[in-house]
Parts: C-alpha cells; structure tokens; sequence
C-alpha cells in the first residue's frame, strides 16, 4: 500500500460546491460565529460569521458551504435541498463532506 | 411536507417539458449557456437534452473552479510544499488534479505532507496542532468558497497564527461571463445565472449582461424542474423580445446576496490586473489575490513562487467546448486519450466539468426521463 491509499478521497461530486442544509443547535456562548449544527444527522461545529447580519438562532436551518453557512433557509427549503443532493446522487458525499468537518475527526481517521 | 411532494411529482416536470415545447419557436435555434458546474452535472445527471426540443442547446460554461485552474498554479503551490516545512492543505477535489509531475495525492505518496481539510477553518486547527510546520492552505473556488476564504484569514492575523497562509486561486465568475461573450465565434441567446455564486454576489451583478448585452439570464436552482422553469422562464422573454435578470432559486438567492460575506470578501481580497483560465487564457481582474496588510498569510508573498506555465497539449480543444463551439465528443482526445481517470484537458478533471459530466452520463438514462417516456 501506498501512503496515498492513507488518505480517504471524497467521491463524487464536486465538494466545495455543495450546499448541505442544518439545524443550529446551540450557539458557542463565548462566540457568537460558531455554532452547533445538526447536519445530515452529524453535529457539528459550523461558522457562522458570513451570517453576521441576520444571526441565526437554535432551531433555524441554514445552508453550509465548505464548513461556513451561507444563507438561512426555511425548514421547507432546506428538507427540499437535502432531496436535491439526493436525487444528485450528491448525498454520500455530503455525509463525507460534514463527516470530515472538524479536523479531530480527521486526525483521528488519519491516526495508524 | 406538501411542497417537497410537490417538486418530486414527475407531472410537474412534464408540465414544464410541455411548456418548453410550447414556448420555443421551431424555426429558431436556442444556444442556453449554463454558467455553472453544477447545473452542467444535474443536466447530464437528468438527461434532461432528452426531455428539451431538439432546438434547445445547452451550452456548458466555464463555472467550475478545479476545471478553469491552470496546471501551472498546482505545480506552484506543489513546489512551495516541496520544503519538508510546510503541510499543503487542500479540498479533497484538489487532491487527484493532475499537476506536470503528477497530482497532491501522487506527491503524497512520495512523501510530500499533503492533507484534505473539509474547511479552510480546518487548515487553521492543522496549524495550530503542528506549530514547528508551516500549513499552506489551496485556496480555490467562485464567490461561493472565497468569502470563507476571507473570515479564515482574518481569524488567522487575529490570533496571530505565524505558521499559517493561503494561496488564493479565487476567481470572480462575471469576468469570465463576460471574456465569453466578447469572443467572436460566440453565440448566445441566454444564460440559466449560477445559483450558489449568486447567495453571495446577488442578482444585481447580472444586470450588465441583460442591459448591454440584451441577453436574458434566470438564476436557477438545481432540480430538473428548477431547470426546466428557468428555460421556460428564458424562452418567455425571449419570445418577448426582453432581455432581464430574473430570479428562479428565490427559496436560497436572495436578490442583494449576502452582504457581510461581500464585505469580508472586499476587506481581505482585491483584483489581480489579471489571471489565467484553463482554456479562456488571460482574463483581466478575474481573479482575487490577498489584500497587503495580510501579505503575511499569502503563501504567493511569503515564499518564491516558481510562476510555472503549462500550456494544455495543442490537440486538446478544452477552450472551444468551454466556449460552446465544440461539443465534448467533438474534441479529438475525448474518450481516447482524455478520460475522468487520465484527464489531458480541464474539463475532463471534476466531475462537474463538461466533458468528465458528458463521459460520465450520456448513456446513462437517468431515471427521470425514463419515468417520462
Ligand atoms: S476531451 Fe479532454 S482535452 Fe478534449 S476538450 Fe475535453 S477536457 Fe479538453
């Protein structure tokens, strides 16, 4: 095996153009730019900072490019954009995508 | 959920295949441009060229950010990383992308330290668990990555982080609308408006190609229905005779964009006089380099970058597909010496290039059209 086989490649799609829809959660008490997000199932830690002037609150859905969320949507759109990746046939590589979110998780996953 | 029920009804696609029928004229020809990668994969995905009257071309553009790169770039950021210093942090996209010796993936099979990172926050955390290493973050992509881009180094200068930078291969999308309407052998009756690009930009920016250019042009979504509405909104004006900015994706697009990521955008980034597209050539302010007062986190300032130029093999025709001239059949390398796995030209590299899109697909019939017929 190569040291290049280490390394889990994302498949599919294009990742940094896909929009994945979540729920916040909790947003980080001492920052107001990160915030809990329940994606696909996952929770993550998702920045909030390019929603600075319409913050988001627990319980609203916004769509996440590469880790930052980019607008917020209705739970309708966003139920409605998760079919989106589905019938893309984008949706596994929106679970490695925000699987991948998070470096420990990396780091763990890349640890012999 | 009522309206998600409602978009999977395949009656609806229908509705919207009848009305394109109805709505284009049978003595006319229509060349749609779709800016954006992403329509060009759901529209190979959808078969939706099946579904469309055989006067109806979609035309695929130059919206995907691995395709339009210049191999020289790869090579540049490849040769910084060559210092057994640095870690080169990229998007998993980046990672099988073809420089002159070989791809991130192959360099790090021969022991170069290359990661994948899912976000450009992730690169940061990377710096700050390996402090005695330098991380250099492949930065790449449209309006959509690059204000992330942005907040990732203001984080970065805020909290001081020495071992970190970014080499900005951010590109603006209407330049590169723009170089394809000015070249000469282009001819174009519409565009079906990025969707994602234009959460950040808005809609406004378009409004030059409707006013001056007298092209009509419909920001679209990305489901065959948000597809097929936009033709159908297309067709409308153009039967007409009016030439607007409309948009379709309204459920995700609002119409000014997303003001704090333009401002973050403006405050970290300005225009390079110009830049390089795979298969466009010299594109002026078309690209996003790092603002000065961050020169010490751009990777381009911090180390001697080699400036490699590549030009694509002469045989491979990448710029006249991405122009609408060719098809990607057409291109003599297609399917023989240019594949997804062994990629000569840009649009064979992502799965959202035109010509990987049309390999991938075409004799696939998506279930989609299946159910129609
Ligand atoms: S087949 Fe390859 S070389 Fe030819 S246009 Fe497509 S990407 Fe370029």
């Amino acid at each position: 095996m190569s040291a290049a086989d280490e390394i889990e490649i994302p498949t599919g799609a294009c990742h940094m153009c896909l929009a994945i829809p979540g729920k916040v959660i909790e947003v980080a008490a001492d920052d107001p730019t990160s915030a809990l997000v329940d994606v696909v199932g996952m929770r993550r830690r998702v920045n909030l900072g390019l929603l600075e002037d319409d913050r988001p609150v627990p319980g609203d859905w916004v769509l996440i490019h590469v880790g930052f969320a980019m607008s917020k949507i209705s739970e309708a759109d966003a139920l409605d954009q998760m079919r989106t990746l589905e019938i893309l046939g984008e949706c596994e590589a929106a679970v490695q995508e925000v699987r991948g979110l998070g470096l420990e998780e990396i780091e763990e996953k890349q640890a012999p | 959920m009522k309206y998600v029920d409602e978009f999977r009804d395949p009656e609806l696609i229908t509705k919207a295949a009848e009305e394109v029928r109805r709505l284009a004229d049978p003595n006319r020809h229509y060349r749609l441009m779709e800016v954006c990668g992403g329509h060009t994969h759901a529209i190979y995905r959808f078969g939706l060229k099946d579904v469309l009257p055989a006067n109806i071309e979609l035309i695929h553009g130059p919206g995907c950010p691995v395709c339009v790169l210049p191999m020289g770039r790869i090579d540049d950021a490849l040769s910084i990383a060559t210092d057994s210093n640095v870690i080169f942090a990229a998007f998993g996209d980046m990672m099988r992308v073809p420089g002159t010796h070989g791809s991130p993936l192959e360099h790090k099979a021969r022991g170069m330290d290359v990661r994948i990172v899912y976000s450009p926050t992730d690169a940061i955390k990377l710096a700050k668990m390996n402090p005695q290493k330098h991380v250099m973050f492949f930065a790449i992509g449209f309006e959509t990555t690059a204000p992330s881009t942005a907040l990732t180094l203001q984080r970065a200068k805020a909290e001081g982080l020495h071992n970190f930078s970014v080499f900005c291969n951010h590109v603006t999308i209407i330049p590169a609308i723009r170089a394809i309407l000015d070249s000469p052998d282009m001819r174009l009756d519409g565009f079906i408006g990025p969707g994602h690009v234009s959460t950040v930009i808005g809609c406004r920016p378009y409004e030059w190609i409707a006013r001056n250019e007298r092209k009509p042009i419909v920001v679209c979504g990305f489901e065959p229905l948000d597809l097929l509405q936009s033709i159908v909104m297309l067709l409308t004006q153009l039967k007409k005779g009016e030439a607007e900015v409309e948009n379709q994706y309204k459920r995700v697009v609002p119409w000014e964009g997303n003001r704090a990521a333009l401002r973050a955008m403006a405050e970290i980034f300005e225009l390079r006089p110009y830049f390089e597209w795979r298969g466009l050539g010299f594109i002026s302010q078309s690209a996003l380099r790092i603002r000065e007062p961050y020169a010490e986190w751009d990777a381009e300032q911090r180390f001697n970058v080699p400036g490699i130029r590549v030009t694509d093999p002469k045989a491979a025709q990448c710029g006249e597909v991405l122009k609408g001239v060719l098809k990607p059949a057409q291109c003599k390398l297609f399917g023989r010496e240019c594949t997804p796995e062994n990629p000569v030209g840009a649009l064979m590299v992502s799965s959202e290039g035109s010509c990987a899109a049309y390999y991938n697909y075409e004799h696939r019939k998506a279930a989609l059209v299946t159910s129609l017929s």
